[in-house]
């Protein structure tokens, strides 16, 4: 059995050629930050030709070229700058530490180590995001649904957050932590059963769940709705007793525990996806469910099981999100996150590790564009085509190949999916 | 052989007449559980003397030969209806229909019809101004179905349709606002979204990419581009954003007609556009050897391709005219109802098209079917508010809902059979 995991498509590296693995880690390295760098070169062009100065700048370039220049540079520098700034700090990290260290007191740098944490704080529903579609995809399943089960999973935990009281802490945020987790496992899960028993494809139906919990949720929020509060279209609050606790008591800093969960949760599925049976039948299935079925594989099960712990965790993003950031649920929770971690798991190769790299880094690039908006009133919207890119450039390595007259080697794949609606 | 085969085959057969047989009576049950449905939640919800009135006439003043109201008495025809139905479920018990799926079309649009005459119960509605609205509420969806069918057709999955159509929306009203009109602003939604298209085929058909993350990615860097743009230039220069609105045209003979005539024939231009395009897309997929030749490629390129249809430039030439299609649908949002761009405006138009394509089983006109179906629910919800809580105590939204669960009904293969081209979403490559 351990002969078969090392075929080609599986990323174990252990008894291939040297020349092989070096490639591997080339496609699994240097092309997801090639992809990054051009996406955001391409954001820097796109920030640019929308600016009047300095677009007025080139055109009468011959009048003053080395101006042109230093404006352009400017541009970029104040715009990625201000991102960089907002999301990492590091130069006030660092005065905060000589601070700290000259015995002014720790202020400073607790102050100055806020915008990483809230880098983290942001990234950590990526992390869940990005392992739903990932575990998904190495199970040969495609789940696009993220965004209606991360709303599923936050509705079910704030609803047990605020109905439930008078429960001690160690028994209401668990229950409220599971409801989140069983809403999402749920709402795939329904997917994937349509799938085992009807045959009908995966992503329509996540498509049609979606939608159906984006309605369901404008009813159930607003304005005098079921879950809403009577005058707002927002969910009364979490109860205490189901925060999720934050770590720091810094103004602003809003760095949960819920991270070290996520940290927990790509550990986890690392495990159950390479050491465990079960992962090694879901990648069995994901690699040839034909084949699998054959060895005696119940297919028709797993598709179930991977699409509820997908779904789980998937509703375990919103379910953090809920319970230790916004303690309440509104209209346009998830808004786009579901998509964005197609973008996560592509970029993290469907790796748990990978994923957990690039989550920090839209965790990173999200909250430095708040600051970006505010410095240099770039929208923020420009992280979203930055993404899309991202998805692009990694989905059709040859635009990279091309781009950095990379060399072509055969044992590159990319993400192994291609399929219609009816397989 | 031939002893121990016979046996097997008649138990095969047996088997599948049971099959059948037990498919007829789930039917039978369901039409007489509607019957039920309506006898137990309308009639006894109803009072003896209440009557439903429904207005056929326009409410704007045009000269259209004028329509008695429709007055209903409510009770009496709710009973009427579960009647009907009810005999309809004892036939299916006792002999079954050839064609069951028509019966049940016809089962639902009675129970809609008698929800509707419960709906307004001692008060009075206007049928056409519902019709009207959902002839427009259609058109969105339609337009998306038929990119998707375009695409889908010849073997590309397309969900950027959401993406498209939110491109062709922004870029027709700047481009109707920057130069003063309409027309130039539909040219500009037709070329964006055709741009999109380009690039869909270009990554599903050159780069092989899975079709549906090629479309996701669309579908985001149309979010995020609108957006930002909208933001960036839109809000600070209102006066780019006022792009005006195509006029209702009244077709002269046929909007005269009573009830088809205000519905079908006094609309925007873009909608009789939307005619043209259904219409054109059925001859053309059905009569024409492109349309051969697009089917084709969709079920099996291999032997199209061994047959000298060139698959490449077939896959290409629809995605990209179905990207055109969605533009036009785009456009619809902005310069054929509202005049101004918001972003998301097309919130999931293009998914729903997505799922009238499915439901009118990747057919054009099937596909403009459903999208009426899927309007009328959307036409249903909005009137269903005014009439307010006491009058209807469901949820409106739940209506919006149903063309979702309708889909999924039908892909589940509960109600008939859908199958899509062979070959959809599948890249070829030529070996």
């Amino acid at each position: 059995m351990s002969e078969a995991t090392s075929s080609a498509t599986l990323p174990e590296t252990k008894g291939a050629p040297p020349e092989v693995k070096s490639t591997r880690l080339r496609t699994a390295i240097l092309y997801p930050i090639l992809a990054v760098f051009t996406a955001l070169v391409i954001g820097a062009i796109l920030i640019l030709v929308t600016d009047k100065a300095v677009v007025n700048a080139w055109l009468n370039f011959f009048d003053d070229p080395m101006g042109t220049l230093r404006l352009t540079a400017q541009t970029v520098g104040k715009a990625y700058g201000a991102m960089f700034e907002g999301s990492l700090n590091i130069g006030g990290i660092i005065r905060g530490i000589g601070a700290a260290l000259r015995g002014e007191g720790t202020r400073q740098l607790a102050i100055a180590l806020v915008p990483i944490s809230e880098s983290l704080t942001q990234a950590v529903p990526y992390i869940f995001a990005g392992l739903a579609v990932a575990f998904a995809f190495q199970g040969g399943l495609f789940n696009i649904g993220g965004e209606g089960q991360m709303l599923v999973g936050a509705l079910c935990s704030v609803y047990i957050g605020f109905k439930l009281t008078g429960l001690p802490w160690f028994v209401h945020l668990p229950l409220a932590m599971m409801a989140g987790m069983a809403g999402g496992a749920i709402w795939a899960g329904i997917v994937g059963a349509l799938k085992a028993y009807t045959g009908a494809h995966e992503v329509i139906n996540s498509i049609m769940m979606n939608w159906i919990a984006i309605i369901l949720s404008s009813w159930l929020l607003k304005v005098g709705g079921p879950m809403a509060r009577p005058d707002v279209p927002v969910t009364p609050p979490v109860l205490p007793t189901a925060w999720i606790p934050r770590l720091f008591d810094t103004p602003g800093n809003r760095f949960h525990a819920g991270f070290f969960l996520a940290l927990f949760a790509v550990w986890l599925v690392w495990w159950l996806l390479y050491k465990s049976t079960l992962g090694f039948q879901i990648r069995m299935v994901g690699a040839n469910a034909k084949a699998a079925r054959y060895s005696g594989v119940n297919v028709k099960r797993l598709w179930i099981i991977i699409m509820a712990i997908s779904g789980s965790l998937a509703g375990t993003a919103g379910m953090v999100q809920t319970l230790a950031v916004d303690r309440w649920v509104g209209v346009g929770f998830s808004a786009g996150m579901g998509f964005d971690a197609i973008a996560l798991a592509l970029l993290g190769r469907n790796h748990p590790v990978g994923v957990l790299l690039a989550a920090l880094l839209f965790g990173t690039l999200k909250n430095g564009a708040t600051r970006m908006q505010s410095v240099a009133q770039i929208p923020v919207d420009i992280i979203t085509i930055v993404i899309a890119l991202v998805i692009v450039f990694i989905a059709a390595p040859e635009i990279i190949r091309a781009l950095y007259r990379l060399p072509k080697t055969s044992a590159e794949e990319g993400p192994v999916f291609t399929k219609g609606w009816g397989s | 052989m031939a002893v121990t085969t016979a046996p097997a085959t008649t138990s095969l057969g047996a088997y599948a007449a049971r099959r059948e047989r037990r498919k007829t009576i789930a039917y039978g049950i369901f039409f007489l559980l509607v019957a039920l449905a309506i006898a137990l939640l309308f009639v006894r919800n109803s009072a003896p003397g209440m009557e439903s009135t429904f207005k056929l006439n326009p409410t704007t003043k045009e000269k259209v030969i004028t329509l008695n109201d429709l007055i209903l008495p409510t009770q009496a025809a709710l009973i009427v209806l579960a009647g009907i139905i009810s005999v309809i479920g004892l036939y299916q018990l006792v002999k079954g229909f050839k064609r069951v799926v028509i019966v049940l079309g016809v089962v639902a649009l009675l129970f809609v019809f008698a929800f509707l005459i419960w709906a307004v119960r001692g008060k009075s509605i206007n049928l056409l101004g519902i019709l009207t609205f959902t002839v427009a509420a259609a058109t969105p969806i339609a337009f998306g179905a038929m990119s998707g069918v375009m695409c889908e057709r010849s073997g590309v999955v397309n969900i950027a349709i959401e993406g498209m159509m939110l491109t062709g929306a922004m870029v027709a009203v700047v481009f109707a606002s920057i130069s003063g009109s309409l027309w130039l602003g539909l040219v500009g939604a037709v070329i964006s979204a055709g741009l999109l298209g380009v690039f869909l085929a270009i990554l599903a058909i050159h780069f092989r990419v899975d079709q549906i993350i090629a479309g996701t990615a669309i579908n985001i860097f149309a979010l995020g581009i609108t957006s930002f743009i909208s933001q960036r230039f839109l809000q600070p220069t209102p006066a780019l954003n006022s792009g005006g609105v195509f006029a209702k045209i009244a077709i002269p003979g046929l909007s005269q007609i009573p009830i088809i005539g205000p519905v079908f024939f006094n609309q925007s231009i873009i909608i009789y556009i939307l005619f043209a395009t259904v219409i054109a897309i059925h001859f053309m997929l059905f009569y024409t050897r492109w349309g051969l030749r697009t089917r084709a490629v969709g079920e099996h390129p291999r032997a199209a391709d061994t047959l000298g249809v060139n698959v490449f430039k077939i896959r290409y030439l629809n995605v990209i005219i179905g990207g055109m299609i969605a533009g036009v649908g785009g456009a619809y949002f902005t310069i054929g109802s509202v005049g101004r761009f918001d972003e998301a405006i097309t919130a999931g138009k293009g998914f729903i098209g997505l799922a009238a394509m499915i439901f009118g089983r990747w057919t054009p006109l099937g596909a403009y079917g459903a999208s009426l179906i899927f309007g009328f629910s959307d036409a249903l919800q909005a009137r269903l508010q005014v009439l307010g809580k006491t009058q209807v105590p469901i949820p409106s939204e739940w209506l919006l809902i149903l063309p979702y669960l309708v889909t999924m009904i039908v892909l589940a293969g509960v109600v008939g059979k859908t199958v899509a081209p062979a070959a959809d979403g599948k890249p070829y490559t030529k070996d």
